[in-house]
């Protein structure tokens, strides 16, 4: 690989774009496909592995394509998985922390700015807008999770709000049984529907036995990953999560 | 937050500028039971330092030394680790998969 095609990659990378890095094994040369470049761009490798390139990213997943005497190994970097934390709480300290080492490129929601500071969370990009604008602003993708730890109505139920309209893989919300219960009426009112709103997982987390903030972000991320990765939110003997923050 | 993922490549790009020799190596197919998923990376410099993982920790010592070699000849090798290798039972892939990897010169 040539170290300018090493600097596109981590360019794009920071960029957050989606691209697929297509090798062709015989030669060892390299090139970067992004989904938005033109035909007239890529000359340079059989133009189908375009399309295959696309194939990559939407699957996340690399793909080895034969082409007469070549075979490609086409390598998709998708941007990375991203988590919105509404509630700059003690349990979204080591969450944030966790996340980020799990892959995750991780926003923090919280308006009251004497919990979201600097001190309290280094390094965490950090949004101080209410949290539905925040959220919408975001866009929740299939690669988002969305988590709120406030347990305060008027921040977590407009977060749930944005978070239900749009997409994400996980949406999870910090309060015990009776606390969620309340909030799935309060969110039917605003017109969510029963399938909809079963979406999100509430207690948050698996239930691992979690005490500590620590665990309970453990917990949590345990479950995003089970959803992600799984596609389920509910396994057997796992039902409703444990972590009511009480 | 960033994650912490783009670490491998940026590594890789930093001992370059910094004038070292650097290999990369990736999985490219696996079968059966591996650690890691074809796409997972492995970055080397010619004083044998790396950053990533191609196994669980399995293979890394035999692909180091082979990234060692390629960092000195150049080019690119593509090799397969597992049970049917010989070389790469004495190296141990414990969980019993086999694996094809892909390193490369960064040049």
């Amino acid at each position: 690989m040539k170290t300018d095609t090493l600097q596109q990659l981590i360019n794009a990378r920071q960029a957050k774009e989606p691209v697929t890095l297509i090798t062709d094994l015989e030669t060892g040369q390299s090139w970067i496909s992004a989904p938005t470049d033109l035909d007239e761009d890529h000359g340079i490798y059989p133009s189908d592995l375009r399309e295959e390139a696309r194939r990559a990213l939407s699957q996340d997943k690399p793909l080895i394509i034969e082409r007469g005497q070549n075979t490609y190994f086409l390598n998709p970097f998708n941007p990375p998985l991203r988590l919105i934390v509404v509630g700059a709480v003690h349990i979204a300290q080591p969450l944030c922390q966790m996340a980020a080492i799990s892959g995750y490129a991780v926003t923090l929601i919280d308006p009251r700015t004497a919990f979201a500071t600097d001190q309290r969370f280094p390094d965490v990009e950090i949004i101080t807008d209410w949290p539905d604008e925040a959220i919408r602003n975001l866009k929740p993708d299939s690669r988002t999770s969305v988590v709120t730890l406030t347990h305060d109505p008027k921040l977590d139920d407009p977060a749930l709000d944005a978070a239900l309209r749009s997409h994400p893989f996980y949406i999870g919300a910090l309060g015990s049984r009776k606390t969620h219960a309340a909030r799935l009426k309060r969110l039917a009112a605003l017109g969510h529907e029963a399938a909809a709103l079963e979406k999100i997982s509430g207690p948050v987390g698996l239930d691992i036995g979690s005490k500590s903030p620590a665990e309970i972000a453990l917990s949590i991320l345990a479950e995003m990953t089970c959803v992600l990765r799984k596609n389920k939110l509910h396994e057997e003997g796992n039902a409703g999560g444990e972590n009511d923050g009480a | 937050m960033t994650p912490i993922s783009d670490d491998i490549l940026q590594q890789a790009l930093q001992w370059k500028r910094q004038g070292q020799g650097v290999a990369l190596a990736t999985v490219i197919q696996t079968w059966g039971s591996a650690p890691r998923p074809a796409g997972a990376q492995l970055a080397v410099n010619d004083s044998g330092a790396f950053s990533g993982s191609v196994s669980g920790g399995c293979i890394e010592g035999e692909v180091v030394e082979r990234a060692l070699d390629i960092i000195k000849a150049g080019g690119t090798q593509l090799c397969e680790f597992g049970i049917s290798n010989t070389r790469a039972w004495e190296t141990g892939l414990a969980c019993g998969g086999t694996l094809k990897i892909f390193i490369e010169f960064v040049d």
